[in-house]
């Protein structure tokens, strides 16, 4: 086992490094950089005074040198400074991250503890009426993208209750700070936990049918022992998959709701940053995002582990 | 073997009928079967796959799928409590307690994510009060009783650590941890290599015997049954053919049947024999459940067959003393023999 972490930690290492290369060759593929987009709502401009700038900003370099700038740098915590507001990139991004990790986990929270229960529920139910409807819920909350979702909240509170959810940095109360992130973290989670709530039902209903559940109930154990204590602790492996996947498309559809919210989190953050060609931010942040997401992934792996003691003791 | 002593019925199935309702009609998979098991006696039922055997065990247990299935009729009682009055709660609180059941796939009939120990003690802690350290002493105990070697690590391990017939003696473990009045052993050899078949076999009736359990032996092998029976009923198409002791039923099968099931049974040839003798074998299929023919189900397969036996079922009827047979020709065998 100990092994097996050691190997993982280093394969994360080289996908991380895998990843600064895409990140980096990519954006600079795109056309255009910060110079470009600044000089052409000037009209006329001075070759000479580009290509200063450029210099100055070190983007008339060549990519490799660009590149072993950026990775040094970051080596040792120093991102560099972003090209709009000039301040220290770390700066920028550091702020930014509480509020946005603040409403993926409320976000993957809300689609665990809605997911699993309902597709649990939906299972031990096959073909009942509250399974039907459950799936059609399900169902709609595949269909829906969250953007949409997210005006119809906002409109529905409008129209029921004369105000809505507005970002406050500093909320007052409890309540306030919990309605300012729920509510968008629902509008974001609501795709995740549909998702949850099927892989949960389709996987229980697998688990239902095997041996040892009958097993479980010629003991004599409860039904509600035989679904949440034998099933569920077997048929959560591919749901947590599938959760852990979705932590990481969960960082796009924070992008929209963000936007629809007005919450100045690093997905909106990035967007705007990447429409500036504001390179040391996307980058840092970029590679921010995919150590999170090669970390779930490892989180994943070890929960596969402690659930199944078939991976456990495999090697 | 134990006739001196008063025999004392622990089991008793009266009239049992389980159906089935599925898209092609409804099936009797149990019909009007009835039966009764005494301490420490081990009654087998035999027949071909989709005989009932099996949902007649789980009839008793009260474990038939519902939905597609429903017991419809009859009567199962354990030592005087009739099961199929009872509420779930005080049928979960027979079940693995009074009643405990081994199933044929020991590969998987353990739960993959639960430690063997916690299993058993699972078991233990669902109908006695003791504390969990107490239970896991209890779990320990009994694995060391289905004789595993080590039962302390083996207690820690999981299921996929150990081998196929390790494992059915966790479930006889498990099985016998509340020390039942009754134990029902579907086909719990059937999985296995030949050289543990009979060292499981071996080990039920030897702790059945000890603990004074009554045994329900469900198989298709007659040979196990010869091994350990002490009486028979023989199961075609959902109804019992024939009753009798092991004994008797060997010596003389008065159901059509019965002889064919023998016949097909194949024997240890002896060195120097001729060895290209075939198997006989029961011409033609079980019919289909939900399209039975009027009159006896098993007249379409049998030679001895008459037209009587294609419009009128057979009433089950006591041939000779104890020995009871469903086949109008019944009569004319017992008197051939």
């Amino acid at each position: 086992m100990f092994a097996y972490i050691v190997r993982r930690l280093f394969l994360m290492l080289v996908t991380l490094f895998g990843i600064s290369v895409i990140i980096f060759v990519l954006l600079r593929v795109v056309p255009g950089n910060i110079v470009d987009i600044l000089f052409d709502a000037a009209g006329f401009v001075d070759p000479a005074d580009k290509a200063n700038l450029e210099r100055e900003l070190g983007l008339s370099q060549p990519i490799v040198i660009q590149y072993l700038h950026w990775i040094g740098g970051l080596l040792h915590g120093d991102l560099g400074y972003s090209y709009v507001s000039e301040k220290p990139a770390l700066e920028e991004i550091l702020p930014r991250i509480p509020i946005t990790a603040r409403l993926a986990g409320l976000a993957l929270l809300f689609s665990a503890s809605i997911g699993i229960p309902l597709g649990v529920i939906s299972a031990v139910h096959q073909g009942s009426k509250l399974d039907y409807a459950l799936r059609v819920v399900s169902l709609s909350g595949l269909s829906l993208p969250s953007f949409w979702l997210g005006l119809l909240i906002l409109m529905a509170s409008v129209s029921l209750f004369g105000t809505m959810p507005i970002f406050n940095p500093n909320p007052k109360t409890w309540i306030e700070a919990l309605t300012i992130y729920a509510v968008p973290a629902m509008a974001v989670g609501f795709r995740s936990a549909a998702l949850t709530m099927r892989i949960t039902r389709s996987s229980m209903l697998e688990i239902l049918r095997q041996d040892y559940i009958r097993t479980a109930r010629a003991k004599g154990a409860s039904e509600a022992s035989v679904n949440y204590h034998h099933a569920l602790k077997n048929a959560v492996l591919p749901v947590i998959t599938v959760i852990g996947i979705e932590a990481a498309f969960l960082i796009g559809g924070l992008i929209v709701t963000e936007t629809v919210f007005n919450i100045p989190g690093i997905a909106r953050f990035l967007v705007e940053a990447l429409r500036w060609r504001d390179y040391p931010i996307v980058q840092n942040l970029v590679m921010f995002i995919a150590v999170v997401v090669v970390v779930v992934n490892f989180i994943v792996d070890m929960l596969y582990a402690a659930i199944d003691p078939r991976i456990r003791f495999g090697d | 073997m134990s006739e001196a002593i008063p025999a004392e019925t622990v089991l008793d199935v009266r009239n049992l009928q389980t159906v089935f309702f599925t898209n092609s009609g409804l099936f009797r998979a149990v019909d009007n079967v009835s039966f009764s098991v005494r301490r420490g006696e081990t009654l087998a039922i035999v027949g071909e796959s989709g005989c009932g055997k099996s949902v007649s065990a789980l009839s008793i247990m009260r474990l038939v799928p519902d939905p597609p299935g429903r017991i419809v009729g009859g009567s199962v009682t354990l030592e005087g409590t009739d099961l199929l009055k009872l509420d779930d709660a005080a049928m979960r609180g027979i079940r693995g307690n009074r009643i405990s059941m081994i199933f044929q796939e020991p590969m998987t009939s353990l739960n993959p994510v639960m430690r063997i120990g916690d299993q058993i003690i699972e078991a233990v802690r669902l109908h006695q009060k003791v504390s969990s350290k107490e239970a896991w002493k209890q779990a320990v105990d009994m694995l060391r009783l289905v004789r595993i070697p080590e039962p302390e690590r083996r207690a820690q391990e999981y299921p996929h650590q150990l081998s196929g017939g390790m494992r059915q003696r966790a479930m006889i473990a498990m099985a016998l941890a509340c020390r039942p009045a009754l134990l029902i052993a579907d086909e719990p050899t059937t999985a296995l290599d030949v050289t543990i078949q009979a060292q499981i076999l071996a080990l039920i009736v030897d702790l059945q015997q000890r603990l004074g359990t009554g045994l329900i032996l469900i198989t298709h092998d007659l040979g196990v049954v010869a091994q350990t029976a002490q009486r028979v009923i023989v199961m075609y198409a959902g109804k019992k053919v024939e009753e009798a002791t092991v004994e008797a039923l060997f010596e003389t099968p008065l159901h059509p049947y019965t002889s064919g099931l023998m016949a097909s049974m194949p024997a240890v040839i002896a060195l120097g024999a001729e060895s290209d003798a075939r198997l006989n074998e029961i011409p033609g299929m079980v019919p289909s459940l939900t399209n039975l023919p009027p009159g006896c189900a098993f007249a379409p397969r049998c030679k001895l067959a008459i037209d009587r036996c294609r419009q009128e079922y057979p009433p089950l009827s006591e041939v000779k003393p104890n020995h009871w047979a469903a086949c109008w020709r019944a009569g004319e065998i017992a008197g051939a023999s």
